[in-house]
């Protein structure tokens, strides 16, 4: 790709490592001056790191950013502003205790004298938010405004520093109908004005309506750039969760799940403002996929469903036995497991050793006043270590040293450890290479011929597909869908969640 | 009413409301005599809290400047008494050290990552330590120029007197609430003091800025110990402890927020003056005993801290329904 005289911005061949994993893989992309380019893709697609790359957050390991014809090397957020690149975040990056004028001014107050001139910059601030339809008290607190003209202030704020490109990273992902029309307005004019505008979000609806290009990233490469006129909605799906590889694995779920009697039973189980109620059976030996887009109910049925969040209606039951799940604790002592997305945050323990992680959770089990011997502990690790072939130099080694796929395995040897009944995987594969995908796939297919019962989470289809015989389709939080048998494809998957989603948009 | 001025309101309805309560009950108190000493007895004090309003502001806090008041007091004092070096330069000698030691505890902060807390709680063990090193003993300061500089006075209409330390005092009141509204370094410290992340993501220099903070505060808890040693006419390493919690005191019962980000040089003033008023108070009476200010200002300090939290709450919840 030729930088020319349309492009304000355009990257090629960007390259993102870090240890353990490629997050960008030779992408390129391109702005033009006066269009909206929706950059799209799952969680750890890749989006956030290419954004960080392109305003200076972080070192690129490679590959060419050019900026209005030359060629540039942003060392920082500040560096990238004063070149022309400006980022509005999702929170909103301001000074809550400052003023609307003291938070666009920051830093370039205008002087008299040598000394600030209030006077000069509210006079100034006024003029500056006029543009963008705003008459609000510029020197009143920014806290006692909401959420959108505080983001509007940012935009502003961005807009007048930097002026050729602006990138809004999830923007409007705390605003209602009304407030995300006003941004949309803002948007278009800034378009008309001619500045390169690179939109992230994940709703569909307001990508159709906003923007003129997209591009889709997956597992941090490049999916493609279309013309969003020329993009049909499913295709798009298609594009983000991928079904390249649907011909060669589909069908490979069709021998098992049908026979086995239901082992869990959940019925009418739900939150409100968390997950509508669903009824939920899974046999023995099952392996059931849940699919659907970013923020449509798929963590939150995990959460529920293991007493992260505490259900307020339908029960649960297991070999008609009524089952406690108000807690992690109670779900534990039902044999529950529980896989977390962001095992950084929410599985490992960094510092311990891979020894210790993996007796974490039967150790909770049994409670602290019967500690697992050291004896007992290294005949654990050792175990696991062996049997999921986790690469570590020895047992002893702080876990955060692990590469990616190797922490996943060791959380999973922590569940496999307390001999659950029922395990529930959210995004197993997510940001580890290709080599440990299809071992975490071997997995999952051995335990569940082992008689678990398993709920699998992941926004790979193909995985999904491979694996699952049955797949539950989310969108607004709430199940939608679900295919059995020979329903179970990509094509079906991505068929469902269109329909779904183009529903929210009537 | 812009409710970020209401703590700064409520502490100056606070004083106001109780220096009518002791004229109503000592009537002499309303004479400018007792007003000119409020300012001379604190002026050290009231300089060493304006720098400490900073420190304060940017969400840091400095424990070590009632140890560099005595360090300074003890420093002037043996160079005077064993050199023949004249008091003006020794007391820009005793400056440049102290700015000195602020700006070095402020690098630290800054570039080791290091909570305020323990550098400047490091740097009054070190400041005091190096004040017992100098002399254990109390030494007078009897350089003429001491007297010619505490003979310098203002005499308002009713007698009372503004000191050079207490006109001194004013003047670093007004300059530092210029500094801190009128110039870019003082925006650069409410805006570490609201987040220093995003202050950073903003283009704050945050570096250059604490460092700055840290000097501003050394620089005049060295100042105050010049003026506390004009007050004295001694400089004794026993002295001035615990000066850094009552400078705190003031900067809270000002208005300032603790956290950080919020709150006025001017308050602080009145800070001081409450203090000040509470022990005047208490010599006027005669019978009570001096305890009680701690006591008095103990309570006051909870209930400023009470308005605080409730003044957040309440922004908060504003907030989410707006």
């Amino acid at each position: 790709m030729q930088p020319d005289s349309s492009h304000v911005l355009s990257a090629t061949g960007i390259d993102k490592i870090f240890p353990g994993a490629r997050a960008l893989n030779r992408v390129d992309f391109s702005l033009h001056r006066g269009e909206v380019h929706a950059l799209l893709g799952e969680n750890g697609a890749g989006k956030s790191t290419l954004v960080k790359c392109l305003t200076g957050a972080y070192a690129r390991d490679g590959g060419r950013i050019v900026l209005d014809g030359a060629d540039i090397d942003p060392q920082s957020t500040l560096e990238a502003q004063n070149l022309g690149i400006g980022t509005v975040y999702q929170e909103v990056n301001l000074l809550a205790n400052l003023t609307v004028a003291e938070n666009l001014f920051l830093g370039r107050q205008p002087r008299r004298f040598g000394l600030v001139s209030a006077r000069k910059m509210n006079r100034r601030a006024k003029a500056l938010l006029a543009e963008y339809d705003l008459d609000i008290d510029v020197t009143a607190g920014l806290a006692a405004y909401s959420v959108a003209v505080q983001q509007v202030v940012a935009i502003a704020r961005a807009v007048d520093l930097s002026g050729k490109v602006l990138i809004l990273d999830e923007p409007t992902a705390s605003l209602d109908a009304h407030e995300v029309a006003m941004l949309f307005r803002i948007v278009r004019r800034l378009r008309e004005r001619g500045l390169g505008i690179v939109f992230i979000t994940h709703f569909l609806e307001q990508v159709y309506e906003i923007s003129d290009r997209i591009t889709v990233l997956r597992n941090g490469g490049l999916v493609g750039t279309r013309a969003t006129a020329d993009l049909p909605r499913r295709e798009l799906i298609a594009m983000m969760l991928g079904r390249e590889l649907v011909q060669e694995v589909a069908g490979g779920h069709g021998a098992r799940g049908e026979a086995g009697d239901v082992r869990f039973r959940f019925r009418g189980f739900g939150r409100k403002g968390h997950i509508q109620p669903f009824d939920l059976d899974i046999c023995a030996g099952e392996v059931v996929g849940i699919a659907g887009l970013l923020g449509s109910g798929r963590t939150e049925t995990a959460e529920i469903l293991f007493g992260a969040e505490r259900a307020d209606s339908g029960t649960a039951q297991a070999d008609g036995r009524a089952l406690d799940l108000s807690s992690p604790r109670a779900a534990i002592r039902e044999k529950f497991g529980f896989c977390p997305e962001d095992r950084k945050v929410d599985g490992i323990v960094g510092d311990l050793s891979v020894r210790e992680n993996i007796a974490l959770a039967l150790q909770a089990r049994r409670g602290w006043a019967r500690p697992i011997s050291r004896g007992e502990q290294d005949q654990l690790a050792d175990r696991y270590i062996k049997a999921l072939d986790i690469r570590t130099s020895d047992r002893e080694k702080p876990i955060r040293l692990l590469s990616g796929g190797n922490q996943q395995k060791a959380i999973l040897a922590r569940w496999l450890a307390t001999n659950p009944d029922f395990l529930i995987l959210d995004e197993p594969t997510r940001g580890i290479d290709v080599g440990a995908h299809a071992e975490i796939i071997r997995l999952i297919e051995s335990l569940c011929e082992k008689g678990m019962s398993l709920i699998v989470i992941s926004s790979e289809l193909e995985e999904l597909v491979a694996y699952s015989s049955r797949v539950i389709v989310l969108r607004d939080r709430a199940h939608v869908a679900e295919l059995t048998g020979s329903a179970v494809t990509t094509d079906g998957i991505v068929e469902a969640i269109a329909a779904s989603a183009g529903r929210v948009e009537a | 009413m812009n409710q970020r001025y209401l703590p700064l309101a409520a502490t100056i309805a606070i004083f106001l409301i109780a220096y009518a309560v002791c004229i109503a009950q000592y009537p002499n108190m309303l004479s400018t005599r007792v007003m000119g000493n409020l300012l001379t007895d604190n002026a050290f004090l009231g300089i060493a809290a304006v720098g400490m309003t900073f420190v304060i502001l940017s969400g840091g806090i400095d424990l070590s400047i009632g140890a560099v008041i005595a360090f300074t007091g003890v420093f002037l004092a043996v160079l005077l008494q064993s050199t023949a070096i004249h008091p003006l330069a020794a007391f820009v000698l005793a400056l440049v050290i102290t700015t000195a030691f602020g700006a070095l505890m402020g690098a630290i902060i800054h570039h080791l990552e290091m909570p305020p807390f323990i550098v400047t709680l490091a740097g009054m063990f070190l400041a005091r330590g190096m004040a017992f090193v100098l002399t254990i003993d109390s030494i007078p300061i009897r350089h003429p120029f001491y007297a010619t500089l505490k003979s310098l006075y203002y005499t308002l209409p009713g007698g009372g007197r503004i000191t050079l330390i207490g006109g001194l005092m004013l003047l670093v009141f007004a300059a530092g609430i210029l500094v801190a509204h009128r110039t870019r370094f003082g925006a650069n410290v409410y805006a570490l003091g609201g987040g220093a992340a995003t202050a950073q993501l903003m283009g704050v220099p945050t570096g250059r800025t604490t460092i700055l903070i840290y000097a501003l505060s050394g620089f005049l808890a060295g100042l105050s110990g010049i003026v506390f040693s004009l007050y004295t006419s001694a400089g004794y390493s026993l002295a001035t402890v615990g000066v850094e919690l009552d400078a705190i005191a003031a900067v809270v019962i000002g208005g300032t927020l603790l956290t950080g980000g919020s709150g006025f040089v001017a308050g602080t003033l009145v800070g001081i003056l409450i203090q000040g008023l509470i022990q005047t108070y208490i010599t006027f009476d005669g019978s009570l005993s001096s305890w009680w200010t701690k006591i008095l200002i103990g309570a006051l300090l909870f209930a400023f801290i009470l308005l605080q939290k409730g003044l957040i709450q309440f922004t908060g919840r504003r907030r989410r329904h707006a």
